[in-house]
């Protein structure tokens, strides 16, 4: 099929999604017991908001977001809160981190919000829902929705795109969301149509899901009249134009630049999942505790989609598929290209699962040892982001941060697709996570050290009006002591000298209103852009502080002067 | 040969070029004085580059007198705190020989813990902190901001009671090591069930690794 417009490289790996999209989507029995981590969204982790031994009832907050990009956490289950503590978590470190246990009592109790209606409520209100309920992407990256969707405040959105390529092998979640549920997902990018003010919806789905496509024109088809122009646009498997900047460039021929994001180009792209969710969360008053997520693998006897609700342990899920310990290999969460190999099946169901795969080990053997790189060039023809993979990968093993980033390596989104096609077998996106995770910790400790620079500063200024005030005070007390003695009156020598040094003092004293002005400034202007993080507004707070406090120290200086100066005249 | 001495020619010319060396003397003196630079702007670059912990281990009372002191010339490896990282990033920017670190290098950042019901409150250790981190008031109980602070250990010994400690700092996620190179598998994790598997043929231990 000849298309308009697409990315430069890819691959087309085996897809292996056959078996899983055999069998229609169904729910497993209820979990006796769900983990729910407190950071499972991309953010600040949420916070607790209930106590343990406390009861919950399905679809109850338990912990609160905090910060401005983070997300609401619900309990997924009926059941008492059994602790809060350390469990291991979904990621191929195999960290621990601070999870919501509960114990279920095998009965739902649901607890709603009320319903509203997503056309007449005001947008406001939709967004504290969509806050309210927990909504994250449920893609992968699972990226608070409700931050996502405030974007119309500082960007024009044209275009809604429903991201439903899906290209990574094994995963069929999206596919069988779409059959079963196309109607609501259609709703879901209304709904987020409206939020972003965005005049039409583009769908972008691979041409290997018929079914899902099929499901699609006949939604598309009972809501022609509807205001906002829906369009389903198929293009051909390849990976990864499941990832925005492909899928944009795919559709639309628009690139979105380097460090930008999608809303650059005035577009918006959402998971047909994450659409389902908050249509449920405002249509319905359902928060986000449960998701479709598929199991696969050679290791399972009954693989399918499953809807399955948040912290169900997935050996539990794998269980019910029909696990077989002995043949299971290696355990995956999310795709065989970009998912995290885990190494326990404690960990739970979070909201980025939306696959499981349990492999044989014929199906996905351990990796072979990794060869010198022979600078075939194979990588760059396949990198989706025209980069220079076997550049960067030299700068990384050689820890040349710098120039790693001058080669952007930040616009690689880590789709493996150079790792695949590599003849030496080098993990070659493993290097690039690395180096960007040093890049970024070296960052931060960065901002530290200069946030601690501003507050030392703060002290020296502060120190120092404190000494000259009270040198102030002492000068003018001895004053008040000895005021009969005075000097000679015509020595010119010694008036000069006072003189010229309330001169400097005075532009001490401008040069440091000045700088007051210009750090009030500063920090005004930081404040109305609205885009400052808090911590570089508390920074300019600690930068126009030092500024007062220098002021007043040469007020204080200046003014202790001046009396010296007036009272001999 | 006098006669082309005082050739017209000539002396147009000397007194052109007197001419202009004067106006672009008297241009270079204005710009100076008008354009002065108060400070050596190097030391901004140096200072920016230190670890800000304003611990004085270098000798000097705090990161910015150190920066003035490399700015004239002093050496570059005197910075625990920054460690090998800063020694390599001063040498890059002043064009200087890299030297081996003069101290200790500290092998993780730290923050500074106050053993509360210890603590009688004299305020010394607030008196000390450069960055403000700690927060109390005369014959009450004083803490640690750990966000603020710098672990420069200068707390440490103005306390009478010895009620502060360092402890490892948490410093989030830790980044992800680079794969081992050539002629190695990368490295994956453990899956928790074939160590099971494993130990299942050794009944006495079989139920601890399940649940270990």
């Amino acid at each position: 099929m000849a298309e308009r417009f697409d990315f430069p490289g890819g691959i087309t790996p085996p897809t292996r999604k056959a078996r899983a999209t055999r069998s229609p989507l169904c729910t497993p029995p209820l979990p006796r017991r769900v983990i729910l981590p407190l950071a499972q969204h991309a953010g600040a982790p949420a916070e607790p908001c209930v106590e343990v031994g406390q009861r919950v009832r399905t679809g109850e907050r338990i912990a609160r977001a905090s910060g401005l990009i983070s997300a609401a956490l619900h309990a997924s289950i009926t059941g008492r809160v059994a602790a809060i503590e350390d469990h291991p978590l979904p990621t191929a470190d195999g960290r621990r981190g601070p999870c919501i246990v509960i114990e279920g009592e095998g009965e739902d109790d649901w607890l709603t919000l009320p319903p509203l209606d997503w056309r007449q409520a005001a947008e406001t209100t939709l967004l504290e829902r969509l806050d309210a309920s927990g909504v994250v992407g449920l893609g992968g990256a699972a990226f608070p929705t409700q931050v996502k969707a405030r974007i119309r405040e500082l960007h024009a959105i044209d275009t809604v795109i429903v991201n439903a390529a899906e290209c990574e092998p094994y995963i069929s979640a999206d596919d069988l969301t779409l059959r079963h549920f196309a109607a609501d997902v259609l709703e879901g990018a209304r709904l987020m149509a409206r939020l972003a003010g965005a005049e039409r919806i583009l769908v972008g789905i691979e041409d290997d899901k018929p079914e899902a496509r099929q499901a699609l024109e006949v939604a598309r088809e009972a809501t022609l009249a509807e205001a906002v122009p829906v369009e389903i646009r198929a293009i051909a498997t390849r990976y990864p134009s499941g990832g925005e900047r492909q899928l944009i460039k795919r559709l639309l021929g628009r690139e979105v630049p380097s460090g930008g994001l999608p809303a650059d180009v005035g577009t918006h792209c959402h998971n047909p999942g994450t659409l389902r969710a908050a249509l449920a969360a405002i249509r319905d008053g359902v928060p986000l505790v449960e998701r479709v997520v598929t199991l696969t693998g050679e290791a399972l006897a009954r693989p399918g989609n499953v809807v399955a609700r948040l912290g169900t342990p997935m050996g539990e899920l794998l269980g019910f598929a029909g696990l077989d310990t002995q043949a299971l290999h290696r355990l995956v969460m999310g795709g065989p290209m970009m998912g995290e190999a885990l190494g326990e099946l404690a960990c739970p169901v979070v909201k980025a699962t939306n696959c499981l795969i349990a492999a044989t080990r014929s199906e996905l053997p351990d990796p072979p040892p990794e060869q010198p790189c022979i600078r075939c060039g194979a990588c760059e023809e396949a990198c989706p982001a025209s980069l220079l993979p076997q550049q960067l990968y030299w700068f990384a093993r050689g820890r040349e941060h710098d120039k790693a980033e001058r080669f952007h390596l930040f616009d690689c989104i880590e789709c493996g697709a150079c790792s695949y096609v590599c003849p030496s077998h080098i993990p070659l996106e493993q290097y690039y996570r690395a180096a960007k995770q040093t890049i970024r910790a070296q960052r931060r400790e960065a901002a530290r050290a200069d946030h601690a620079r501003h507050r030392f500063e703060f002290r020296q200024a502060r120190l120092a009006r404190e000494q000259a005030e009270k040198e102030a005070r002492r000068a003018a007390r001895k004053r008040a002591a000895a005021p009969a003695t005075r000097p000679p009156a015509g020595s010119d020598a010694q008036s000069a000298a006072p003189a010229a040094d309330l001169r400097g003092l005075r532009i001490a004293h401008s040069a440091a209103r000045a700088a007051e002005r210009k750090a009030e400034k500063a920090l005004a202007r930081a404040a109305e852009s609205g885009e400052a993080d808090p911590a570089t507004l508390e920074d300019l707070e600690t930068q126009l502080a030092t500024a007062r406090e220098n002021r007043q120290a040469a007020e204080a200086r200046l003014q202790a002067a001046r009396d010296v100066e007036e009272k001999p005249s | 040969m006098l006669e082309t001495l005082f050739d017209a020619d000539l002396v147009t010319a000397v007194l052109a070029l007197v001419g202009l060396a004067a106006a672009f003397g008297a241009l270079l003196g204005f710009a100076g004085e008008r354009f002065r630079v108060e400070g050596n702007p190097v030391v901004e670059k140096i200072d920016a580059l230190l670890p800000q912990t304003q611990c004085g281990q270098c000798g000097y009372p705090g990161c910015r007198p150190y920066a003035e002191a490399i700015g004239e010339g002093e050496d570059i490896n005197k910075c625990p705190p920054g460690g090998e990282t800063t020694i390599a990033a001063l040498a890059d920017l002043l064009g200087r020989e890299v030297k081996p670190l003069d101290g200790e290098a500290e092998a993780t950042p730290r923050v500074a813990f106050i053993r509360e019901e210890e603590c009688i409150g004299c305020t010394k250790c607030i008196q000390a902190c450069p960055v403000d981190a700690i927060l109390g008031t005369a014959r009450r109980m004083h803490t640690v901001i750990a966000d603020e602070c710098t672990g420069c250990d200068l707390c440490l010994e103005p306390c009478p009671v010895d009620c502060i400690e360092m402890l490892p700092r948490d410093t989030g996620r830790d980044a992800a090591p680079l794969p081992p190179g050539p002629g190695h598998r990368p490295v994956l994790p453990t899956p928790a069930w074939r160590t099971a598997l494993i130990a299942s043929d050794r009944p006495s231990s079989s139920t601890e690794a399940r649940h270990g």
